[in-house]
Order: C-alpha cells, then sequence, then structure tokens
C-alpha cells in the first residue's frame, strides 16, 4: 500500500524525502500513461476543486490529471465559491462537498484553509495553494522537472530568483530542495530576500545555502535557474511593490553569455516580464516542459491517492 | 524591609519564581476563574534569585504536570509546588509542552484560525526548544518565545 493512499496533501513539510522520491517514481511511470493519452483506473472516481481565489492553470492542471486517468470532475468556482458571500463558512461548505466526491482540491486565500478542511472531512484534501503559505503540488512538479533534466537533485547548483520575501512557491521548493541535499543559491534585490525564518529553518535541516544580489555574478555556476515573478497581489504596500517591480530580468544576451549550455531554466508561470519572450527559443528554456510535467504529477499523485499507485 | 506574609494554604498549587506581572497572564493560561477559585497573588515582590517575581497560590486545586507545563510559556523558570496538608507533597520545575492549544492567537491576520466564522481553534506545535519557538498547525507561521506573552488571549 502506498504512503500515499487517502492521504491528505497540505504541505511539502508532511512529507519525507523517501516519500516524495516514491512520487516522482511514479510520475515517471504516469509520463508513459501520459504520453498513450491516458487509461481509465480511476473510473468512477470524482474530484472536485473548489477554488476560492482564481488559479485557472492549476485548476484545469488537476482537471485534466483526472480526465486523463478516467475519473470525473465536479467544481465549485469563480461567482459559485463567491456564494460564501451568503454567508457559508469554508468548514460547512467542504463537508457538504466531501458527500459528491472522493477528493478534494482546494485553493483559498486564507493561509492554513486546507489544514482546517483536511481535518473535517474523510475524503482526502490536497493544498492547491493557502494564501502565501503552501502550494506543495508545485513543488512535487518542481522537483520532477529537475529530475527529469538533471537526472538527480541531490548535489545540483540550483539559483532561485526574484521575489523570495512574498513567492510561496520558492519557500516550499527550498525546503524540498535542502531535503534533496541540493545547493541553493537565493538570487534576489535586498528588499525581496528570504525572510529569515525560512533561512533559519533551512539551516536547521543541514542546506547549503548562499545568498546573492547579482545573477550575472553567480549564473555561470548554476545547473537550474528557477525564476519567480513579483506578485503584485502579495504585497500589502503597494508602494514597496513600485520599488522593485523590474527589479530583475532574464534576457537572452545573459543566458548566452553567462549561462552554461546545459542550464535549466523554469519559472512556475504566469509570467510577467521578468524572463524576455526571446529567451523561449533558447534550449535552456523549460517552463513550459514543466506545465506538462504538472499534469503527470498531478497524475501520479491522484493516482496514489485514490487509486492506490 | 517587612517580611511578605501570605496563608499557608492545606491543599492546592503553588507557581513560585514567576517574572514580574506575568501572574495575571499566567491566570488567563490555566483558565482559572478568579470568582470561583481562591487565590493568593503576589506581584513583583522582592526575590533573591530573580530581584522581582511574582507568585500564585491556587487553593484546592492540583494542577496536572500537563497542565503547569504551559504556564512555561511565559515562565521558563517557574517551579510548581504541589501542597497537600499544609505541606510541599512535590515539587518540580516547568517543561515547555509539545503542543499548545486554545489560548494563544496567531499573529498571521490572514491565518484561517483568525477567521471568526470557521470553527477551529488555534493549535501550535513546538519547533525548538532553544530558542523556543512553536508553529501554527494551520498557516505554518513560527512564534518566537519573546512574541509568545502578547499572543495570550483575553479570558
Amino acid at each position: 500500500m502506498s504512503s500515499f493512499a487517502n492521504r491528505d496533501v497540505i504541505s511539502v513539510r508532511d512529507f519525507t524525502r523517501k516519500e516524495l522520491e516514491e512520487l516522482l517514481s511514479h510520475a515517471e511511470e504516469m509520463e508513459r500513461v501520459y504520453e498513450r493519452g491516458g487509461d481509465d483506473r480511476l473510473s468512477g472516481k470524482i474530484l472536485a476543486t473548489l477554488f476560492f481565489s482564481p488559479s485557472t492553470r492549476t485548476r484545469l492542471s488537476f482537471e485534466s490529471a483526472m480526465h486523463r486517468l478516467g475519473g470525473d470532475v465536479i467544481s465549485l468556482g469563480g461567482k459559485e465559491a463567491a456564494s460564501t458571500a451568503k454567508g457559508e463558512n469554508l468548514a460547512d461548505t467542504v463537508r457538504t462537498v466531501e458527500h459528491y466526491c472522493d477528493v478534494i482540491v482546494l485553493r483559498h486565500p486564507k493561509e492554513g484553509a486546507a489544514r482546517l478542511a483536511a481535518e473535517l472531512t474523510d475524503v482526502p484534501v490536497i493544498n492547491a495553494g493557502d494564501g502565501a503559505n503552501q502550494h506543495p503540488t508545485q513543488t512535487f512538479l518542481d522537483l520532477y522537472t529537475i529530475m527529469k533534466e538533471k537526472g538527480r537533485i541531490g548535489g545540483l547548483r540550483i539559483g532561485l530568483l526574484g521575489d523570495l520575501k512574498y513567492g510561496r512557491t520558492v519557500h516550499s521548493l527550498a525546503y524540498a530542495l535542502a531535503l534533496f541535499g541540493a545547493k541553493i543559491h537565493l538570487i534576489s534585490p535586498e528588499e525581496l530576500r528570504m525572510p529569515s525564518h525560512i533561512l533559519e529553518e533551512l539551516e536547521q535541516i543541514g542546506a547549503e545555502v548562499e545568498e546573492h544580489r547579482d545573477l550575472e555574478e553567480i549564473l555561470p555556476d548554476l545547473d537550474v535557474l528557477y525564476v519567480t515573478r513579483i506578485q503584485r497581489e502579495m504585497f500589502p504596500d503597494p508602494e514597496e511593490f513600485e520599488r522593485v517591480k523590474g527589479s530583475y530580468k532574464v534576457t537572452r544576451e545573459l543566458i548566452e553569455e553567462h549561462a552554461r549550455s546545459d542550464l535549466v531554466i523554469l519559472h512556475p508561470l504566469p509570467r510577467v516580464d521578468e524572463i524576455e519572450p526571446d529567451v523561449d527559443e533558447l534550449p535552456q528554456a523549460r517552463y513550459f516542459d514543466q506545465v506538462r510535467n504538472g499534469v503527470i504529477v498531478r497524475m501520479a499523485l491522484l493516482d496514489l491517492i485514490l487509486g492506490g499507485g | 524591609m517587612v517580611a511578605l506574609k501570605v496563608k499557608r494554604i492545606e491543599m492546592g498549587t503553588v507557581l513560585d519564581h514567576l517574572p514580574p506581572g506575568t501572574a495575571p497572564q499566567i491566570m488567563r493560561i490555566l483558565d482559572i476563574d478568579p470568582t470561583e477559585t481562591t487565590l493568593l497573588v503576589a506581584i513583583n515582590v522582592e526575590s533573591s534569585k530573580m530581584g522581582r517575581k511574582d507568585i500564585l497560590k491556587i487553593e484546592g486545586k492540583i494542577l496536572s504536570e500537563e497542565e503547569a507545563n504551559k504556564v512555561a510559556l511565559v515562565a521558563p523558570n517557574a517551579t510548581v509546588n504541589i501542597v497537600r496538608d499544609y505541606s510541599v507533597a512535590e515539587k518540580f520545575q516547568v517543561k515547555p509542552p509539545e503542543r499548545v492549544e486554545g489560548f494563544l492567537r496567531c499573529p498571521n491576520p490572514n491565518c484561517i484560525t483568525n477567521d471568526e466564522r470557521e470553527p477551529v481553534d488555534t493549535v501550535f506545535v513546538r519547533e525548538s526548544k532553544k530558542p523556543l519557538e512553536y508553529r501554527c498547525r494551520y498557516c505554518e507561521r513560527t512564534v518566537r518565545e519573546d512574541q509568545i506573552r502578547e499572543l495570550i488571549r483575553p479570558s
């Protein structure tokens, strides 16, 4: 029996390296299923997507993964989700929806919402983003992409560039990379440095971490460059956002002049202006493959949770 | 100097070596209702060990070790004396609990535990002993020892 069977997926912190390896290994198998166009192993199972804050990509990726495995999808989103304006709280919503489905995928603006939902329901809950806290399946697909591109994670020099202060994806990813023994290079403007409590946590789990202000200087050493956008909506102070927006940019010239030919450039998408469009044509650009991997990893996760792998 | 004289209690718990001014918070942590419990509270009294300290005598109530350990959140060096038949039957130092439920609020305003519509109490799980640090089970925000006093909910 898989350690994922019937399990909630709330935070990367809930998983050991061994469990993550199990998922990555199952994703490799699932990639073959994906390439065959899917199968019907989850026929008769129903996935409910409850999105109380917008994320078309994550929702579509989960829905696509479920359809590829022959399962069905029901959704509560957009205006309907706003029907909590009718007065219903999250607790009542999930205690109702659990009777309609076999697994719930939840995105919610409040941090800790997914943990609460998991405690209140018997069906597994997958956190698809709770405020600025966790987005574990993004981390899983990032790990899978790195593993697939480089054949390993441990020992790689991985640069995390951008908004390391408010960027949820880089917080979870840094933690997971540390579990796998990668060397982490944090590259950001001073104002967007990784929060000290996360740096301390990385130190506690024995991570090798270096901070940088200048991408050009560290770029030649990197195996992977993970770029994030500055998310306006995450900034409590609009003036702070105005000060830092556009403060870093990955250009074709920069990559051609300073990066190794086997560098892998990733981005959780959507991007705004932090990677120029002509970088897309470079062999190092892998962020659209990352999107494909997202479906594959979510297929693997759903299969392990609902089908026992 | 006039020596501090407080009545001996027949049965109950004496919490000693509390940092000055913490006794009222400790009453909240222990959920003691002063209208129903006989208490002797000494605040900011002289102490040879600490310079100044608070003492809290709770008459008629024997705290379990688990209950008393909650005191360590604001008084890490507190001593607990269990009194039976007017004499100290048991004495121990408090240890910070592994899990803290209910009486601390989460400092993260966007944490689901701060949404009054949701039926959820706070749960903090100890992350480290030195420095003392707890993590919110829900939003995963960490809380340090120096923040804890401000996070105790009023009763």
